[in-house]
């Protein structure tokens, strides 16, 4: 890299069911607030040493917004007047994906991102099943749910993964939840309250899922290394990244692989220099909307072979005590939207390199993996590795 | 930046009002196989994907992930940029700075909408505020187009009259353009007859609803002198929020009659232009610039920009109409193509723009080449009169 890229300052809301008694742009407003307040940074035109922010990111999509150009309503909360302003369609870890393109590029210094989504204001599942092909899959009303079933079924019969071994990521994740004040459902369950929780799409059940509604907002501001240093004490560098698309017709792929992750992961563990993330990665925030995912997604990330994953779980290398410990602030699991979730997870890494997880925190961690997807069963995926 | 990027690489779809023969999926892979050829490469040269679009349009939710087979995106990186009509503009400088970080070697942008498949007037308006706006049947890009053309006559920028001569302009080079989606053989007469919109502003006036794509690769410096043997170079660009929201308590957009006069509607082009003329050492775009193409939705907007642009005083506009100077042959020919009058597909729309600029300055314009050597041209989009992304293209560094 060019130049080096650091995380000066993050933030997020609590995670709930229904902020109704907050609109959209208030509730991304919170967390915008924050990192302008814990920076002293404002707007570059505002400022006489052009010391300040010089672009706006969000990540949004027309349908979860339920309008066209969802990105009006928020740019303003974020200062956009005389800003450069894009939006990314797609989850948030692509928004500061793009940020660390946009510093690396030499065009900006430092870029504020924000995410907001209001599950509660929109129907999941209609937005959802609009990403499926309008003639074949979409009469279906297959949504993100009942394409994950599909995938999970075809996983854990390929590889013999057990509903027990998923459910002990339910289990792990809820229980971390506890430690984090942002998070949505913590929940003391054990194996047995996950598989007897209702089927939501076999071999899927509730507690195998995200809470099915959820609203919340992050942001961060994203900056040169020069700029960083002079901001906080605290920056967390951006090391590595890397995204990948998948085909689109699930039927083109095995679903119980995830090669763009793979690919993904690939990209940024080689602009990283990592080898052996076992070893070189501290702390994992990945991003999971059921529980068999984190199986799959830890084959993608490495963390071990093909077909893996359940046992990789039963060894509890992933659990707090434990060699690499992966979603301590509970993830998505316990509560993340839609499009912010990703955000969330180099939110959530990004804390814990800071040292300030509180309750979470991961002893002593100086490297990070933050992970994000956009698409059904995990069609394109985004890496992002974080160093103190 | 800290590299130099340059486009090598074009493709367009002619535009059309429907296109059933082909889905999205085809659509923009016509335009993605157009840019390959043109730059002399596959897609396996390609490191990066940047698609665009307005996903509420067609009712797609995350289009390039629909569309990945028809971009060739799969395996590659990439993601997907939608900033409203200025989508075009800023999917372009996403590829600009995909290829300048240093990571890639070769970006594909794409941009596409295919309004056969959905109905932009209950979409647009969607994009109201849904308590005052929607209820009170605001519409949306009609109501901004008359606010301008408004403006136009009551600052006496131009009559109604020269605005037909401008608008005969546009149609002659839109006939002459294979991918345009109007090839209106217009009178002024025609003009000054067609149905009254909202007066001043008529049928004629206003850009059509189009199918269209448009691809366009870009690579940084030394890929681009190593891939290409004709790299246009992206000498800078700007992208600005004019940082008014869509909302009644601004009037500027719903109300558009209570700031006639004001700039409101042409901040953020105006703003980009000074701040690219500025960077880039422009002092009179109309003589250093050598063609402009624009995200003029209107006739009154082209009208509107002359002045944004600054390429003659305040009021004056009418003077250019009347010296014809921004017709082809003219000191500053603007919109060669046609323009947005004549081809209106909203996400590829500002991709059309720099890649008919690319075009001009290659010299490879056939029936629609300015009869100048084009060095310099200015390109910009626009989004719902709040987003600018203009680009500054040239044929030497």
């Amino acid at each position: 890299m060019n130049r080096k890229v650091a995380i000066v300052a993050v933030a997020q809301t609590k995670y709930e069911a229904n902020k109704s008694s907050l609109w959209q742009g208030d509730v991304a407003y919170e967390p915008i607030e924050k990192v302008l307040q814990q920076t002293g940074l404002t707007y570059q035109d505002r400022t006489k040493n052009g010391f300040g922010i010089d672009r706006i990111l969000t990540a949004g999509e027309d349908h979860l917004v339920g309008r066209t150009c969802n990105s009006f309503w928020i740019h303003h909360y974020l200062g956009a007047y005389r800003m450069s302003q894009d939006n990314i369609s797609g989850d948030g870890a692509f928004a500061v994906y793009h940020g660390v393109i946009d510093i690396l590029s030499g065009h900006y210094d430092t870029v504020l991102i924000a995410t907001i989504t209001k599950e509660s204001e929109t129907s999941r599942a209609a937005a959802e099943n609009c990403y499926f092909d309008h003639i074949f899959l979409q009469p279906f009303g297959l949504d993100y749910l009942s394409a994950s079933a599909l995938q999970a079924r075809r996983y854990m019969s390929k590889y013999g993964i057990s509903r027990e071994q998923c459910a002990q990521v339910a289990v792990r994740n809820r229980a971390n939840a506890k430690n984090n004040p942002y998070a949505q459902e913590p929940l003391d369950i054990t194996v047995q309250d996950v598989l007897k929780s209702e089927m939501l799409a076999s071999p899927i059940s509730a507690l195998d899922s995200k809470p099915p509604v959820s609203d919340g907002a992050c942001a961060l501001i994203l900056t040169t290394e020069e700029k960083a240093k002079k901001i906080t004490d605290k920056p967390i560098w951006i090391d590595g990244i890397g995204n990948c698309r998948d085909s689109h017709y699930l039927g083109d792929r095995d679903l119980s692989d995830c090669d763009s992750l793979v690919m993904a992961t690939k990209r940024a563990y080689s602009m990283a220099g990592i080898t052996d993330p076992l070893k070189e990665i501290d702390v994992a925030e990945v991003s999971e909307e059921y529980t068999y995912q984190e199986l799959l997604w830890s084959e993608g990330l490495g963390f071990c072979g093909k077909g893996e994953g359940g046992k990789f779980m039963e060894k509890g290398i992933s659990r707090m005590s434990g060699k690499m410990p992966i979603n301590p602030s509970g993830g998505i699991l316990a509560g993340n939207p839609i499009g912010v979730a990703g955000m969330a997870r180099v939110v959530e890494a990004a804390t814990q390199l800071r040292g300030e997880a509180g309750a979470r925190q991961v002893e002593g961690a100086k490297s990070a993996l933050a992970h994000g997807y956009t698409g059904a069963c995990g069609q394109s995926h985004c890496v992002l590795i974080l160093r103190k | 930046m800290a590299e130099k990027v340059a486009v090598i690489g074009v493709g367009q779809t002619p535009g059309k009002r429907s296109r059933k023969d082909v889905s999205e999926v085809e659509l923009v892979n016509e335009a993605v196989r157009a840019a390959l050829e043109d730059a002399e490469l596959t897609i396996n040269d390609i490191d990066v994907v940047i698609q665009g679009n307005m996903e509420f349009f067609e009712g797609t939710f995350y289009t390039d992930q629909w569309l990945v087979e028809g971009l060739g995106a799969y395996g590659k990186s990439g993601l997907k940029v939608n900033a409203a009509g200025d989508t075009g503009g800023t999917i372009f400088a996403s590829g600009v700075s995909h290829a300048a970080s240093g990571l890639f070697k070769t970006v594909l942008v794409v941009g596409f909408e295919k309004q056969d498949e959905g109905a932009y007037g209950g979409i647009g308006m969607r994009s109201e505020d849904s308590f005052f706006d929607i209820a009170g049947g605001s519409g949306r890009a009609i109501g901004a187009m008359w606010g301008t053309a408004v403006s136009v006559i009551d600052r006496k920028s131009a009559t109604e009259e020269l605005a037909a001569k401008v608008r005969v302009k546009e149609a002659k080079c839109g006939s002459r353009n294979p991918y345009s989606h109007l090839k209106l053989q217009l009178t002024e007469q025609d003009v000054l007859n067609s149905d009254i919109v909202i007066w001043p502003l008529r049928f004629l006036h206003i850009c059509p609803t189009s199918v269209s794509s448009c691809a366009v690769i870009v690579a940084p410096e030394k890929e681009a002198k190593r891939l290409c043997r004709k790299p246009v170079w992206v000498k800078d660009y700007y992208c600005i929020h004019s940082g008014l929201q869509p909302r009644v308590g601004e009037p500027w957009l719903n109300l558009g009659a209570a700031y006639p006069t004001g700039p409101q509607f042409r901040w953020g082009v105006e703003q980009a232009a000074i701040a690219l003329y500025k960077r880039n050492g422009i002092v009179n775009p109309r003589k250093q610039l050598d063609l402009i193409e624009s995200y003029s939705p209107s006739t009154w907007h082209e009208i509107d920009y002359y002045e944004a642009l600054k390429l003659c005083e305040p009021g004056e506009a009418w003077k250019l109409i009347e010296e014809e100077a921004t017709w082809p042959d003219g000191d500053i020919p603007y919109d060669v193509s046609g323009g947005v009058v004549s081809t209106n597909a909203i996400g590829a729309t500002g991709l059309h723009r720099v890649a008919e600029t690319v075009i001009q300055i290659r010299g490879e314009g056939g029936e629609r080449q300015v009869p100048k050597d084009v060095n310099l041209g200015l390109t910009f989009a626009q989004g719902a009169d709040q987003f600018c992304t203009a680009a500054i293209l040239c044929k030497t560094l």
